[in-house]
């Protein structure tokens, strides 16, 4: 008998550490800490989520207004003494006229804008004439060679007044996404609240306007001068035609190679080796991928640098192991009941893998390549090493020889591109660029599903 | 003649070969198939891999190994008072090349006959305004040595593109004529048409390891270069990393594995508890449709291109904690970019990579085991710490590893939100740099690989590559000697 239980009222009788109505210290604690526990792992899943709503919060909300573009619409009058003075439209002339002599055409209908809405604003003074003009800061400075651009393309506007759509410069168009405010406009030198005033005057108007922007998914890149100008248009061209490479030479090279694995090879040192080495290359950080890329495909067989074909030969090499991994796994689930059948009516060994199961294992290897794709479509770090960043794509590739061949970027490598330029208006079409691929990633994904779901037989 | 046509006519002969090739075996057999030993189409493959694959054969391996060779014979040949001081040998002969493109462009479009483009002499002409016109930008003003050297590399490949165009034309004929001579009823077409496409199989799977060799190659190739221009001592034990292209760079390794080492602690700091939580809960705890949730959910962050990841860390992660370490908060962080941003969002790509691999182990481990705990009257969180997790542990410490050499090898989070600048410090908001991001930042943009500068990237790689490749053959063998227990 303890001291404990000897202070327990009713000495008399069996003492009674706890009972089932009542808990006793020790399972309270023990209860508590079960409850913790459940709470730690309940709360590590929630964290896991709320990072997930984090980065796609933070990717929708800096990202959607990449899709939006602010754009003035204005009536330009083509004059003809400026543009073709001779009067005989003839091209080469109409070319020497340079895209210096298209900005006070712009001012113009802008000042015509002005006035006839009744803006008051102390920019109707601005000159017209001249090198710069304060009002040049609204617009893009590509909208000058566009306008020369369609121009060239129809010389007959030469003379009339055309109704013109003209971008504006990246400040005016972070202004009107709300990106931009009125104190920072402050401490820039590009644009005075003055200008903020006649884009909110316009804006009512109607004069201006923010539209959906094809030419952000469509279009090509742009210097780093003019943010308002680029889009992704040529860099998905360029990981169009990797994901060709990869997709012809991964697929036939993966499953030729899971064939012999999982049906023709003895059990011998040289299987094992290449089994391990398949396991380790599956772990090998993508960037020494880059560097395999670099010393092999140009320093020694000279192939171009920044093209995608050999962006796509990389990224073969580097998804060769998802492919073969899910490939065996696809072969190892049809049942060997086929392969007996097969024999049993006198098919040959190859005979029976090619027409029996290669066409059961097929919607498996299928899932698992478009899963390898869409690794290889998001891979950046061994691009950046064979030359497809800090290349500029701004122009298309001019047919499917020069797709493969000529230099290009890629999305994610256009996307890095973008975060490291220094004017913020390109983060936004980071973000923009970074919704482009996603949404390719996730179409991938949703159709590796629905293949699966749809194709797969469970024996 | 270019190498498109060439390849046409072969593949023209391989598909005349399979129609011929069956023609004559029904014909041997008086039209009735069953007196063949195969089935038609086995005569018909039969010619096409024969024509197809010795000239495919040799025109890849013709293709890679001629301009090495024309390119080690000029080079040679070449004196080295030839060559200025200012350049090295790969930029001269690098100049060399891009001329001779430029006098074949000129043959091509007309603006230079064939014997003046052989016979041309830059005492006489400038080669470089000539070529200019054409859109052919040379860096320099071209000395005879170079033009010299250029013809002679033009008149040696046009040798070498006829020698391969005859020798993959002869080489389609022949095997096209034993083959099409060969084929008769009695011919065994089946058994040679899966020999060779077996061979093919192992060709294919053998790419694995050539792959690997070719890591190896280029790796180990540039580091002994590397290490013959710069001591092994000073690289390995150098506590200071500033390169110049200028030369007299210091380029030690040791703050570059700091950084990467501080950045994927602090990444697995975030991961292992978050990642291994979650995965305890989802197998022990969640009903079915949570679990059918919330797995699939956490796994999308594996999912999501770390070039994402990167940009998070920049744009976002980055300036929040500069709110609250930063100048205007505690003020300890002096940039957005720290060792602190990269490891946190490392982190987070990391989590779905611990849970789901912790989560297979922990489901491994046999139900029994569980029950018994139960039965004798342990709550599930006792089960769990002392009986499955126990039981589980030599796969999560696998896992973890997997994990760590992941972070030791990601690259564009450090590229976008580790920072620039390598030093060895302790304060986790100050930025630092890893091996990852200097392989990035020494060898974009830059096709020369003369300088130890470009060349310490292959050190770094190397490295890299050694210390990922040792913690995953150490992790697998962790996993694997754990499941030899259940099974």
């Amino acid at each position: 008998m303890t001291d404990a239980n000897a202070t327990q009222p009713g000495a008399g009788r069996p003492a009674r550490s706890s009972s089932l109505l009542q808990l006793d210290e020790r399972t309270r604690r023990r209860n508590a800490s079960e409850a913790r526990f459940r709470l730690y792992g309940m709360a590590a899943v929630g964290i896991g989520l709320a990072f997930l709503v984090m980065l796609l919060v933070a990717i929708l909300s800096n990202g959607l207004g990449a899709f939006q573009q602010t754009a003035f619409h204005l009536k330009i009058e083509l004059k003809q003494d400026v543009l073709d003075p001779n009067g005989n439209r003839d091209i080469d002339e109409i070319k020497d006229a340079k895209t210096f002599a298209y900005s006070p055409l712009i001012r113009e209908a802008v000042l015509r804008q002005i006035e006839a809405y009744g803006i008051d604003t102390p920019l109707s003074e601005a000159p017209v004439e001249g090198f710069s003009s304060p009002l040049d800061n609204l617009f893009s400075s590509g909208a000058r060679s566009t306008l020369r651009d369609r121009v060239i393309a129809n010389p007959d506007l030469i003379g009339q007044t055309v109704d013109f759509r003209i971008l504006a410069s990246s400040r005016v168009d972070g202004y009107l996404k709300g990106r931009v405010d009125r104190e920072s406009i402050a401490r820039d030198k590009n644009l005075d609240t003055v200008h903020l005033d006649l884009v909110d005057a316009l804006h009512e108007q109607g004069a201006v306007e923010k539209e959906f922007n094809w030419d952000f998914i469509t279009g090509p890149d742009a210097s780093d001068a003019r943010p308002e100008q680029a889009g992704m248009g040529v860099a998905m061209l360029g990981s169009f035609f990797m994901m060709l490479v990869v997709l012809g030479f991964s697929l036939p090279i993966g499953v030729a190679a899971s064939i012999y694995l999982e049906e023709f090879a003895p059990r011998n040192r040289f299987t094992d080796l290449i089994e391990v080495n398949i396991s380790n290359l599956a772990a090998v950080p993508s960037i020494v991928f880059g560097i395999l890329g670099l010393a092999v495909f140009i320093q020694f067989a000279h192939l171009p640098q920044s093209a995608p074909l050999v962006g796509g030969l990389v990224l073969t090499l580097m998804t060769l192991p998802t492919i073969i991994i899910s490939t065996r796994a696809s072969l190892q689930s049809v049942p060997p009941s086929i392969r007996d059948a097969a024999l049993g009516v006198g098919a040959s060994k190859m005979q029976s893998v090619f027409h029996h199961v290669l066409p059961l294992a097929m919607p498996g290897i299928l899932t698992g390549t478009i899963i390898g794709l869409a690794q290889a479509l998001g891979e950046t770090a061994p691009l950046l090493l064979i030359g497809m960043v800090g290349y500029i794509a701004s122009n298309y590739p001019g047919g499917v020889a020069e797709g493969f061949l000529a230099p290009n970027s890629a999305m994610p490598a256009q996307i890095y591109e973008w975060a490291k330029r220094a004017d913020p208006a390109f983060y936004e079409r980071a973000w923009g660029g970074i919704i482009i691929l996603l949404g390719f990633l996730m179409t991938m994904n949703i159709i590796a599903i629905i293949l699966r779901r749809r194709f797969e037989r469970r024996w | 003649m270019p190498v498109l046509w060439l390849v046409l006519i072969v593949l023209v002969m391989a598909v005349a070969g399979y129609m011929l090739g069956r023609a004559r075996a029904l014909k041997s057999a008086g039209g009735d198939s069953r007196d063949l030993h195969s089935l038609p189409s086995y005569y018909g493959a039969n010619v096409t891999i024969m024509t197809l694959v010795p000239a495919v054969g040799i025109l890849i391996v013709w293709l890679l190994v001629q301009p090495i060779l024309i390119d080690r014979t000029i080079s040679s040949t070449v004196p080295a008072e030839a060559i200025s001081d200012s350049m090295t040998r790969g930029l001269f002969m690098s100049d060399v090349r891009r001329i001779a493109d430029g006098l074949d462009l000129a043959v091509t479009e007309g603006a230079m006959g064939r014997d003046e483009a052989d016979n041309i002499r830059a005492e006489f002409t400038d080669i470089r305004d000539r070529l200019g016109n054409l859109g052919v930008a040379l860096g320099s003003d071209v000395g005879p040595e170079v033009l010299r050297a250029a013809q002679r590399y033009r008149t040696m490949s046009s040798a070498g593109n006829l020698l391969m165009t005859l020798a993959v034309l002869a080489a389609a004929g022949v095997g096209f004529t034993i083959s099409y001579m060969a084929t008769g009823k009695n011919f065994r077409a089946r058994n040679v048409v899966e020999k060779v496409i077996r061979y093919l199989l192992i060709f294919a799977a053998t790419i694995a390891i050539l792959t690997t060799i070719g890591i190896l190659l280029s790796l180990v190739f540039n580091t002994i270069e590397f290490f013959r221009l710069y001591p092994a001592e000073d690289f390995f034990l150098g506590l200071t990393w500033s390169p110049s292209f200028g030369g007299g760079s210091e380029l030690g390794i040791l703050p570059l594995l700091w950084g990467t080492l501080y950045i994927s602690i602090i990444a697995l700091l975030v991961a292992v508890p978050i990642g291994l939580f979650a995965a305890i809960f989802l197998s022990e705890y969640a009903s079915s449709t949570v679990r059918s949730f919330a797995k699939p959910m956490i796994e999308v962050l594996a999912g999501i291109p770390t070039i994402v990841y990167g940009l998070f860390a920049l744009l976002t992660v980055g300036p929040l904690l500069m709110r609250v370490f930063g100048d205007d908060g505690i003020g300890i962080m002096q940039a957005g970019t720290a060792v602190m941003t990269a490891g946190l969002v490392m982190g987070i790509m990391l989590i779905p990579f611990v849970s789901s691999l912790s989560d297979d182990i922990i489901n491994a481990v046999p139900q029994s085991m569980r029950d018994g705990s139960l039965g004798l009257g342990a709550t599930r969180s006792e089960t769990v710490k002392q009986v499955v997790l126990p039981a589980a542990l030599p796969g999560i410490v696998g896992a973890i590893l997997l994990a760590a050499s992941r972070a030791i090898g990601e690259t564009m989070i450090v590229v976008l939100g580790a920072g620039a600048a390598a030093r060895l410090s302790m304060n986790p908001f100050d930025a630092m740099t890893t091996v990852t991001a200097k392989i990035v930042s020494q060898l974009t943009g830059d096709a020369d690989f003369a300088s130890p500068e470009a060349l310490v990237a292959f050190a770094l790689g190397m490295t890299l590559f050694v210390i990922t490749l040792g913690l995953n053959v150490f992790a697998l063998y962790i996993v694997r000697k754990y499941r030899e227990q259940y099974e």
